[in-house]
């Protein structure tokens, strides 16, 4: 049995508190009047950095997207007059935000007001959203071993179902954050914001109406919880029969329970996960709508699911507490975390360029908004999560090498958490971005909790899952083309 | 000096096959060959073979297919003749990339898997016409074959081989 060293829970507990205290801090500086936000920005544009100045480029964009927008809403009938009204409106605009008049300074202000006081809540929702999206993509790849009744894995079902166990504080805090939106403590939905639905409100917007039959606060609230509510159902029930399984002796009738259960959460979770992800990450760009878009948050969680499975297995076997899983586990690993790498750039390039391609303004003003404001971390994500993988981990011999793993997983984690920050920052901040306090303390507070609940729960089972079926056949496995080192040459 | 006389031993299943090389291999025989009806996993290991170096080629081959596509686009579509094909911008190579991927992503794999398969086939030297290098029709059905050239150690090798298991043992005069 794995014992949870002190040293260990002491790191994570600091990392928690460290987490939080930075957490409470972003909170507390964040702006409260309009009167702060103007002196932020004031600031912004007095120390005439590389920021100030393109703030200006930026809010001419903004506007630009905004009255396309309008113009779309507005007029369905004739899309030619319309086209042709905008581009007399985007040069209305253009010499608005030029002459800087009383007014707009003082809406820019609320604009950027509302911007900075997301920037907290939304710090927080990129970080939990990683960690609750990975424990739950490892979940469901680990249903998915299940369902395969492939062999190879077996031995690392104890890992992923410890990784699965920090699914249960990240819903907890996502039904902290479901909660706070509900009750309106943040914005990060603007389809939430009051008299969207009220053709009386000079909030009113048509657009958004249109689609209140899905996207109403008590309907999104039901749904969200829902979905939490049966992941942290299988994962309970799952991990029990997987336990039960060690000791069952009973001609495999609780492994096929669990084959069972397993194939009913597969369909239920490609249900969910698509739901899951226009609720929580498409909902907060309510003008824009994508048909890949659940594959695409699939494939991106997926990777570093897997990613995050060879690096607590790789720490796991470093320690000797997996003493069943050699060089082929590893290398096994290494190819899907390469192969789902690729995977999800097919999809984000998809996306990408289907979008870019027919350069529709209501679908365009996504990546416009990216492209413009997040270049940086727009582009260098493809890099992280296709080039780097693509080229370290081609190479077979590479792929069962730890520190190899390690460098390019570590890579191709920080590529998807940009991911989802560029997912979430444009639609909730803006220009506003940068990655300081709140994003790092949103970062540390929840690896905390991860390091925590994972090994915790590893060392209340036994490492390999004694009852399985497969469990010799995956204590065996080799893959023919590699050398284990440290092993017999028996296993040849 | 070239031996001209090879010593054939037959085995008809793929596990004693594998033993009669390790065994082989530890009295120090080099084996010249071995035919079988179907891969048999582990037999390059015993043999001793090197690895091949075949994903190496079609690393470099994908690189080239890579190299051309980019080439063949930026000289077709922005050099040549930058018409506006539907406001695309053509400006740089750059600005209209994301309309090149998929023609660089398949002239990438084309490149891979066909140069690859052609090495494959100057490699191993098969083409259409060419005559059979098989020295028993068995081989090809039923049966494994081992062998190995004798340099005036007939009777060493006929016993060795014998006690591998091998169910028939031939020497041959080769050319």
């Amino acid at each position: 049995m794995y014992q949870f060293s002190g040293k260990l829970k002491t790191v994570s507990l600091a990392l928690i508190l460290l987490g939080a205290l930075g957490i409470a801090y972003s909170f507390l500086s964040a702006p409260k009047t309009i009167e702060d936000a103007k002196e932020i920005i004031a600031n912004q544009s007095s120390h005439g950095d590389s920021h100030g100045a393109s703030h200006a480029d930026v809010t001419i964009e903004e506007h630009k997207i905004e009255m396309v927008e309008e113009a779309h809403a507005n007029d369905k009938d004739s899309h030619q007059e319309v086209a042709d009204e905008n581009h007399g409106e985007i040069k209305e605009a253009h010499t608005e935000a030029g002459s800087h008049d009383v007014n707009h300074e003082d809406e820019h202000a609320e604009h950027v007001l509302h911007q900075l006081q997301n920037k907290p809540w939304s710090a927080l929702y990129v970080a939990l959203f990683f960690f609750l999206g990975i424990s739950l993509l490892v979940l469901a790849f680990y249903a998915s071993q299940r369902v395969a009744q492939s062999a190879w894995s077996v031995v690392l079902f104890r890992v992923m179902e410890a990784i699965t166990a920090n699914l249960v504080p990240t819903s907890i805090a996502m039904l902290f954050v479901i909660g706070a939106a509900v009750m309106h403590y943040n914005h990060m939905f603007p389809w939430m914001a009051d008299g969207i639905f009220d053709t009386t409100s000079p909030n009113y917007d048509a657009i958004i109406d249109g689609k209140s039959w899905w996207m109403n606060v008590p309907g999104w609230a039901i749904r969200s919880v829902v979905y939490l509510a049966i992941w942290n159902a299988y994962r309970f029930i799952i991990r029990k029969g997987s336990i039960a399984e060690d000791t069952a002796n009973d001609e495999n009738k609780t492994y096929k329970r669990n084959f069972n259960a397993s194939v009913i959460f597969l369909f239920l979770f490609m249900i969910t996960e698509s739901l899951m992800s226009w609720d929580w990450i498409m909902g907060l760009d309510p003008h824009w709508f994508s048909t890949l878009f659940g594959w695409y948050v699939l494939a991106s969680l997926l990777v570093s699911a897997l990613t995050v499975i060879a690096f607590v297995t790789i720490y796991l076997r470093s320690k000797g507490a997996l003493p069943l899983v050699n060089d082929s586990h590893i290398h096994d690993l290494a190819k899907f975390m390469f192969g789902f790498s690729i995977f999800w750039t097919y999809l984000w390039f998809s996306q990408f360029m289907l979008i870019w391609y027919a350069d529709i303004p209501e679908e365009t003003t996504y990546f416009v908004a990216r492209f413009n404001e997040y270049k940086l971390p727009f582009l260098a994500m493809v890099v992280m999560n296709f080039v780097f993988p693509i080229l370290l981990l081609l190479n077979s011999d590479f792929k069962s090498i730890p520190w190899f793993i390690v460098i390019g997983g570590l890579v191709i984690l920080g590529g998807h958490y940009v991911d989802v920050f560029v997912m979430v920052m444009p639609a909730t901040v803006g220009a506003q971005w940068s990655f300081g306090i709140p994003e790092i303390s949103g970062l540390l507070f929840f690896l905390g909790i991860f390091i925590y609940t994972v090994f915790s729960a590893f060392a209340k089972a036994n490492p390999a899952p004694q009852g399985n079926p497969f469990l010799k056949e995956s204590a065996q496995f080799h893959y023919y083309n590699i050398e284990h080192r440290g092993e017999g040459s028996v296993d040849h | 000096m070239e031996s001209s006389k090879v010593i054939h031993a037959f085995y008809n299943d793929d596990e004693i096959l594998l033993d009669a090389v390790k065994a082989v291999k530890a009295k120090h025989h080099h084996i010249e060959e071995v035919f079988c009806p179907f891969p048999v996993h582990g037999l390059d290991k015993a043999m001793g073979l090197a690895p091949t170096r075949l994903a190496i080629t079609a690393f470099f081959y994908g690189i080239t297919g890579l190299a051309f596509a980019i080439w063949m686009t930026n000289y077709m579509m922005i050099e040549d003749w930058p018409q506006d094909i539907g406001g695309k911008p053509n400006f740089s190579w750059w600005t209209n990339m994301p309309a090149f991927v998929p023609i660089m992503f398949e002239l990438t794999v084309f490149f891979a898997a066909h140069l690859m398969v052609l090495t494959f086939y100057m490699r191993s030297r098969i083409w259409p016409f060419k005559e059979a290098e098989n020295p028993d029709p068995r081989t090809t059905d039923d049966h494994f074959l081992m062998e190995i050239p004798v340099h005036n150690n007939e009777e060493e090798l006929t016993l060795l081989l014998s006690q591998t298991g091998a169910v028939e043992i031939n020497i041959v005069d080769k050319h």
